[in-house]
């Protein structure tokens, strides 16, 4: 019997996907009978957006049910196969350093806990919007965040077994102060009204950022050895492409209902740039100093994907309806030289605390900071390693032992400088019901003049110390409270796991020795 | 619907390097002349001015199997401008306005 490949004797076609989309998705709608629509939907109006006909609202992807379950399980069936090899083959000997896997605890403890809150947030928009296309839309979209979260959790206990830090994320998430930053950020973004989580997780994070937030993870993770985080990076980015969509489809629509929509929209366009812009200060010093191996500088990353497929490609098309830019945006551009440098500077010197370890730029990582920063990094930053090299040669690596002010809106120690100026430390005052509130830059203080009632709630990391929230008093305290344990925070030269990481390389080297012994023998 | 678009801004697909991808990286080459690729770990990103088009046929052709449209969302990691057709014989990304 021969098995001959029927090519191309194309079976009669079922129903076209646009046919098949109009009646297992669209079709499936029904209208109410017993309550009103507006006692059904009952969220859609208080934010100020009209909506004339959600019949007008887009799917590209034509998306059915069947469909979207057939391909998720196919992405879960080949991120498992990889895992399970992985852990059979001692695969995280593979890395190029034990310490790349900071940039991985600090994925796991930060951005880990978002996708769990996407999930919760899209479901709500599933069941609350009034037109079947943006619910099924969001319906994908929650169960894609739900496994996105278990299948970062799953990937990344592998290395669990081998590696501090990575033990007890949920809590970290909840308590610690750096990862305030992007819980504070999606705290804000849940207790929106519908529309404007659209437009601020939907649009702003999926669609304007995403580009900066996961690909150079996932591009980290390929270049540093760790193919699971690469396989379900990829897993989870394949669903990303419909996140953008939806986010863009959304934007469109609002701005096509009605012209009241506009300035709305803006106003959350130019909040929401700013907060997820904030988030991603977390990543840019991920890139320039947490990879062992690097990928591209923040600097490069930022003007490839953000300026030059966001502020050329998609803002010329928003600029239709009257969108403009960012409200601050010309601040983050300002900022591209400085801001990965400073951030892992305050990382650096508050590593005692956190789930991650910290160490100087090595000689020839400085070499490349210095190439990738030129107008920056030998004036302004250099120095500052020279002196701790210093520091480091009389015995005393330096961390700082006092807590620091913190952003009332992004949460992050103000240690950032005047737009265009490195040398000039920036601090924002407002004045609330006879309070003073501090803020980073222009965009947090507009932030949070705009909505002061909101932001003057702000749980702040370094408050709650000092109002003996967080354990008590004493650093060690804290940082039980914290559930840190031996090996998880400080120096990574050093470390637990730099001194594990030693003995392996040095264990497996040793095999591989004796076996060459044995089959020359 | 969809009106062409005159925009000869840059559009673009992010895609998975990987084995079973270079088939469909190959066809996109083939289909858009114009297009650009810059490789960097794990990733290939193509751009083109104005509209970039994934069509079924080229890609069942270098595959030498059957495709549908849907399998493409087992490749791409991520996109820039705006998904104006994805039906069963071609994918089509370019700018509105
Ligand atoms: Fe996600
Ligand atoms: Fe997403
Ligand atoms: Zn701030």
């Amino acid at each position: 019997m021969t098995l001959a490949p029927e090519k191309k004797t194309k079976k009669p076609r079922k129903l076209s996907m646009k046919a098949r989309y109009e009646a297992l998705t669209r079709g499936l709608d029904w209208e109410p009978s017993y309550v009103t629509k507006e006692e059904m939907f009952p969220h859609l109006e208080y934010e100020g957006i009209k909506i004339h006909d959600w019949a007008a609202w887009e799917d590209p992807f034509r998306l059915t049910i069947d469909a979207y379950t057939k391909y998720q399980a196919e992405k879960d069936r080949r991120l498992y196969a990889v895992l399970d090899g992985f852990a059979q083959g001692q695969g995280h000997l593979n890395l190029t350093d034990a310490g790349y896997l900071n940039a991985m605890k600090l994925f796991l403890q930060g951005v880990t806990p978002l996708e769990y809150a996407a999930h919760r947030n899209f479901a709500y928009l599933a069941r609350h919007f009034a037109g079947p296309g943006p619910r099924f839309a969001a319906l994908c979209q929650s169960i894609d965040e739900i496994r996105h979260m278990q299948t970062e959790v799953h990937t990344l206990s592998n290395y669990n077994k081998y590696y501090s830090g990575l033990h007890n994320w949920p809590e970290n998430h909840d308590r610690m102060w750096y990862l305030s930053v992007p819980k504070s950020f999606f705290d804000d973004a849940l207790s929106c009204g519908p529309f404007e989580f659209l437009i601020a997780i939907g649009f702003s994070f999926e669609y304007l950022l995403t580009n900066l937030l996961f690909v150079p993870f996932m591009s980290g993770a390929s270049f540093n050895g760790d193919l699971p985080t690469m396989t379900f990076g990829f897993s989870a980015q394949s669903d990303e492409s419909r996140h953008m969509t939806l986010g863009l489809e959304a934007i469109k629509f609002l701005l096509e209902q009605d012209e009241d929509n506009v300035p709305i929209v803006q106003a959350w366009l130019d909040k929401w740039f700013w907060r997820a812009y904030r988030v991603t200060a977390l990543v840019s010093q991920m890139l320039d100093y947490m990879l062992p191996r690097k990928v591209m500088s923040w600097k490069e990353s930022f003007e490839l994907y953000f300026e030059e497929q966001m502020l050329k490609g998609l803002f010329e098309d928003l600029a239709f309806y009257g969108i403009t830019p960012p409200r601050h945006v010309a601040d983050a551009v300002q900022e591209k030289d400085v801001l990965s440098h400073q951030v892992y500077w305050i990382l650096y010197q508050f590593s005692f605390a956190a789930g991650f370890t910290t160490t100087m730029p090595t000689p020839e990582h400085q070499q490349w900071l210095s190439q990738a920063y030129p107008d920056t990094f030998d004036t302004h930053f250099k120095p500052l390693w020279d002196k701790e090299a210093r520091n480091i040669a009389s015995g005393g690596r330096h961390f700082t032992r006092g807590l620091p002010q913190l952003c009332q809106v992004c949460q992050i120690p103000m240690a950032f400088t005047e737009p265009g100026d490195p040398t000039t430390l920036c601090q924002r005052e407002s004045e609330f019901e006879g309070e003073i509130y501090h803020t980073c830059s222009n965009g947090c203080q507009w932030i949070f003049e705009r909505e002061p009632e909101k932001y003057r709630q702000a749980w702040l990391p370094v408050h709650q110390i000092y109002q003996g929230n967080c354990g008590g008093p004493s650093v060690p305290e804290v940082l039980e409270w914290y559930h840190l344990q031996d090996g998880d925070a400080g120096e990574y030269l050093g470390s637990r796991d730099h001194t594990n990481w030693l003995t392996w390389q040095g264990e497996a080297a040793a095999e591989t020795a004796s076996h060459e012994n044995k089959a020359g023998a | 619907m969809t009106e062409q678009t005159t925009s000869t801004r840059d559009v673009g697909v992010v895609i998975q390097e990987s084995e079973s991808n270079r088939p469909v990286v190959e066809a996109i080459e083939q289909d858009n002349p114009d297009c650009s690729v810059l490789h960097t770990p794990g990733l290939i990103r193509i751009t083109a001015p104005g509209r970039l088009v994934i069509t079924q046929e080229t890609v069942e052709e270098k595959l030498g199997r059957e495709w549908e449209t849907h399998e493409f969302q087992m490749a791409i990691v991520s996109y820039f401008g705006n998904i104006q057709e994805w039906d069963e014989d071609e994918i089509v990304i370019a700018w509105d306005h």
